[in-house]
């Protein structure tokens, strides 16, 4: 049977695609974030998946408003991405797992999440940053991605129970895969921020601290926020932390932190990202 | 059926249904500057582009302005007027000063200010 080696959460901001594609890791002000990665990157390289699992939001390049999935699983042989009208380079496609993807819609729908499958889907910033800052080298060597795409854009957005417990069903969706495979968990976004309205610029540190304590301790605790509780505390972007607490959520009663890095700000956001190994 | 009373949290317009139908014709051409093509087709003719997609008066404005809360509150979503600030090199500091009506740089150092706390 397959393995969920672990897990990595991480803000996905699209001005980190600038930094990589201008080599300015050591710049003063992209080094404390940047120095977050290399403990990943050693971890990852013990744990050795396979399969990325990426949990994140689409910001409007394959999903417009016009059609507005609460929850979608991606399956197809490869994903490109595209411009997304913010001046970002592109990157090279990203291969998929059609084995896992179906393995997964098969067991989520029967699990009860009646979500929406894609055999051609294009990935944004939130799928491809996070994929190239944890795996520098993915183009020499490759891992299969499966994207999943949470509605963190117009509301009503899906409950911090509810995207818990459909983390916990990509959970019983692995582990019953008939698979060699070792597969990571990846949620992108967040931490707190906001883009828009007089609030631009909101910021609460000790929120997320308590957050990504939380998360690897009593990932239930995020529960009894509701999705507005956590606009106020978070932002109206900060809401992407849905995107890890599903991610959590595939991983099991009891993780264990690898590494966590928290830097205020990168562009508007408080850059956070957290390893978590599985039990 | 009566509605439900909308939560207030201050400074902040969650996009919701009401704002989802407000501003369709307006996040519909945003989306559409993820080309090059568009990009270029907007900045040719603005008023054109904008009666092209249906935009009303109020948005019509509020994107010939580039008014960042009049966009918000003519039913605008932020990654959507992000696309359409991208057309003008406005980064998110440039957006945030405007909308709170402070300097790009007093915007900055209160986000520095803010991993302190």
């Amino acid at each position: 049977m397959a393995k969920i080696v672990g897990g990595v959460a991480v803000t996905h901001v699209p001005y980190i695609g600038r930094a990589l594609a201008q080599n300015l890791q050591q710049e003063p002000y992209w080094k404390p974030f940047f120095d977050g990665f290399p403990p990943v990157h050693a971890w990852l390289e013990q744990a050795k998946p396979d399969v990325v699992v990426v949990i994140y939001n689409d910001h409007g390049l394959n999903f417009f408003l016009d059609k507005m999935p609460t929850f979608a699983v991606g399956a197809a042989p490869q994903y490109m991405n595209a411009d997304e009208g913010w001046g970002i380079p592109t990157v090279p496609p990203f291969p998929g797992d059609l084995d896992l993807s179906w393995r997964m819609i098969d067991s989520l729908i029967e699990d009860e999440f009646d979500l929406t499958t894609c055999q051609e889907m294009l990935v944004d910033h939130a799928f491809t940053l996070p994929i190239e800052l944890l795996f520098p080298n993915r183009i020499k060597q490759p891992v299969r991605t499966v994207p999943v795409v949470q509605n963190t854009v117009q509301f009503p957005l899906p409950s911090a129970k509810r995207c818990l417990a459909f983390g916990r069903a990509i959970r019983r969706a692995i582990e019953n895969w008939d698979s060699d495979a070792r597969v990571l968990i990846m949620g992108t976004g967040g931490l707190s921020h906001q883009l828009d309205g007089e609030r631009a610029g909101f910021i609460n540190k000790p929120f997320d601290l308590e957050f990504m304590e939380k998360l690897i301790t009593d990932p239930d605790w995020v529960t009894q926020y509701s999705i507005a509780d956590l606009v106020e505390l978070t932002g109206t972007q900060g809401i992407e932390l849905l995107n890890w607490l599903t991610c959590r959520g595939a991983l099991g009663d009891h993780v264990e932190k690898v590494h966590a890095n928290y830097h205020i700000p990168i562009s508007n956001t408080a850059a956070g990202l957290l390893a978590m190994a599985s039990k | 059926m009566t509605k439900k009373a909308k939560r207030v949290i201050p400074g902040t317009t969650l996009f919701d249904g009401d704002m989802a139908r407000k501003g369709y014709a307006l996040n519909k051409m945003c989306f559409s500057f993820n080309s090059e093509e568009n990009r270029q087709a907007f900045l040719a003719d603005r008023d054109g582009y904008c009666a092209k997609y249906g935009l009303n008066e109020e948005q019509t404005k509020a994107v010939k302005d580039l008014n960042v809360l009049a966009m918000l509150a003519a039913g605008g979503n932020a990654y959507y007027i992000a696309k359409l600030g991208g057309i003008y090199k406005l980064d998110m500091q440039d957006v945030g000063a405007q909308q709170t009506g402070m300097t790009k740089e007093a915007f900055i150092a209160k986000l520095v200010e803010a991993g302190r706390a």
